[in-house]
């Protein structure tokens, strides 16, 4: 039980807003590396970025998609009912947010939450916890000056083809925020992203 | 107004992270307007309960805060609401643009550009550009979708044939990043380009209207217009006469009962910082008091 209740933000408003305030940035400047440091204490398999973006972001208002490391762990949907109370989603199409804490457990993008034309903002936030490696990639689109030549830790297989169909649904279509060691990296279903 | 138990930034926390995932979503579509629960807050719709809500959500200890009305730090709404975040939040405000993290604005865009980092809240009284054109929200909601922007091009056309030009000078509509058709808040066209490509995120907040939408940095705001009659801004015959400005947006300020007036500039900041750096208007001498 302890274990359900202990975790959270010490400063339950200030940890937020910190998070929060990095989200927007990353999103408003997709690629660039926001910093999510946090004493959120989540219990594994969720990790410390994972925690701390649902302890920011989701709550009763939210239906929420776990990935199976994470749907049948005890310890994790404790904490997050305890936390966010949350309601859990088997569907991913009608998730708000999707938890992912490997990219081999990411749903194919066009199953996940699309929004509609009139409602392009009823789609699905991926946070996904990226592994080791990373790889270089040209983004372009709002929030981006020109162009940005980075090094991201993307999902590997056909993701860049999934991403740039994701592109081509605009208005609908899914965000994804990407998290590891602390830091963040958000990317709009306005941003496109090509192979350098 | 009464803000003895209020938590940071007055607002409770649900309220905020309903908040917050608007403005994710409202990033993530530039110039589309999310739907949001707006919450009463301890003022009246019309001082900007839209942009309050916004600023509360976003603003952190860190925070260093500029409100502005028509340009001027000093009106009684600037002034109440800048007062407001320093109780609730705590945080640290300013008059100086280049200072500032967060920007609240009614109707005007600062005259200095805006930079990386900096965020300007607007306060929208009308978000939906088509609402004069099409009074229902479901028909509106379509025509966005639908990229059905044809009524808005005949309205301005309209203008050019009553007027010889496009008479609409403020919430002149843009089109942001290609796709949505979107209303500037009642600022003057003049502010339009300043949106353009611009370095700040820009977030805007309708209170009553319940709406939320945005412009990332570095996006395309193009002001409509037609090849015959391209956009084109306000322009001023004379300098501010305070600093001597010129491509600055102008007041027009009553002097006395026989008609003596002058220009000055709207950007009240902007003009105080001119005026300390030596520089001089035909009218400088004069106390501003003889205007008040
Ligand atoms: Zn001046």
């Amino acid at each position: 039980m302890d274990a359900v209740i202990e975790g959270g933000f010490t400063d339950r408003v200030l940890g937020a807003q910190s998070v929060f305030r990095a989200t927007m940035d990353a999103l408003a400047r997709p690629g660039t590396v926001q910093s999510i440091a946090s004493d959120a204490a989540p219990p594994a398999p969720l990790t410390q970025e994972l925690g701390a973006l649902a302890l920011t972001l989701c709550d009763q208002d939210t239906l929420v998609w776990l990935d199976p490391v994470l749907a049948s762990s005890e310890a994790v949907t404790g904490w997050l009912a305890f936390h966010c109370g949350a309601p859990l989603t088997a569907d991913p199409s009608q998730a708000q947010f999707a938890l992912v804490t490997e990219a081999r457990h990411l749903p194919k993008l066009d199953v996940l939450g699309q929004g509609t034309d009139e409602y392009p903002d009823r789609s699905t936030t991926v946070v996904l916890a990226a592994a080791a490696g990373t790889q270089r990639v040209t983004l372009k689109g709002p929030g981006i000056k020109n162009r940005l030549d980075t090094e991201l830790p993307l999902p590997g297989g056909d993701f860049l083809a999934q991403w740039a169909d994701n592109r081509e649904r605009f208005p609908r279509g899914i965000d994804i925020l990407i998290v590891r060691d602390g830091a963040l990296v958000a990317l709009p279903r306005t941003t496109r992203i090509s192979e350098a | 107004m009464n803000v003895a138990a209020y938590n940071f930034a007055y607002l409770d926390e649900q309220t905020k992270r309903m908040i917050r995932r608007a403005i994710l979503k409202a990033i993530a579509v530039p110039g589309y307007q999310v739907p949001f629960a707006s919450r009463e807050m301890p003022m009246p719709y019309g001082w900007g309960t839209g942009g309050v809500q916004i600023t509360a959500s976003i603003i952190g200890p860190e925070d260093v805060l500029k409100v502005i009305d028509q340009g001027a730090d000093d009106t009684t709404n600037a002034v109440s609401i800048r007062a407001f975040f320093a109780k609730v939040a705590n945080v640290a405000v300013t008059t100086h643009t280049a200072e500032a993290s967060i920007i609240q604005t009614r109707h005007r865009i600062p005259e200095r550009t805006l930079t990386e980092g900096q965020v300007l809240v607007y306060q929208v009284p009308i978000p939906e550009p088509l609402r004069y054109l099409e009074p229902r929200e479901t028909e509106t909601r379509k025509m966005h979708a639908l990229e059905e922007y044809g009524l808005m091009h005949v309205k301005l056309y309209e203008d050019i044939a009553k007027h010889g030009r496009i008479a609409t000078t403020y919430a002149y509509p843009v089109k942001v990043e290609g796709r949505y058709v979107m209303d500037p808040s009642p600022t003057p066209k003049f502010d339009n380009p300043k949106m353009h490509m611009s370095e700040a995120l820009q977030l805007f907040g309708a209170g009553r209207e319940k709406r939320i939408y945005a412009v990332p940095p570095y996006t395309e705001v193009v002001s409509l217009d037609f090849e015959d009659h391209p956009f084109e801004i306000q322009h001023f015959e004379e300098p501010c006469a305070l600093c001597g400005a010129t491509g600055v947006y102008l007041d027009e300020v009553i002097l006395d009962d026989h008609g003596g007036h002058m220009f000055v500039c709207s950007d009240t900041d902007n003009c105080e910082d001119r005026r300390e750096h030596g520089h001089r208007g035909t009218l400088a001498g004069h106390a501003l008091e003889a205007a008040e």
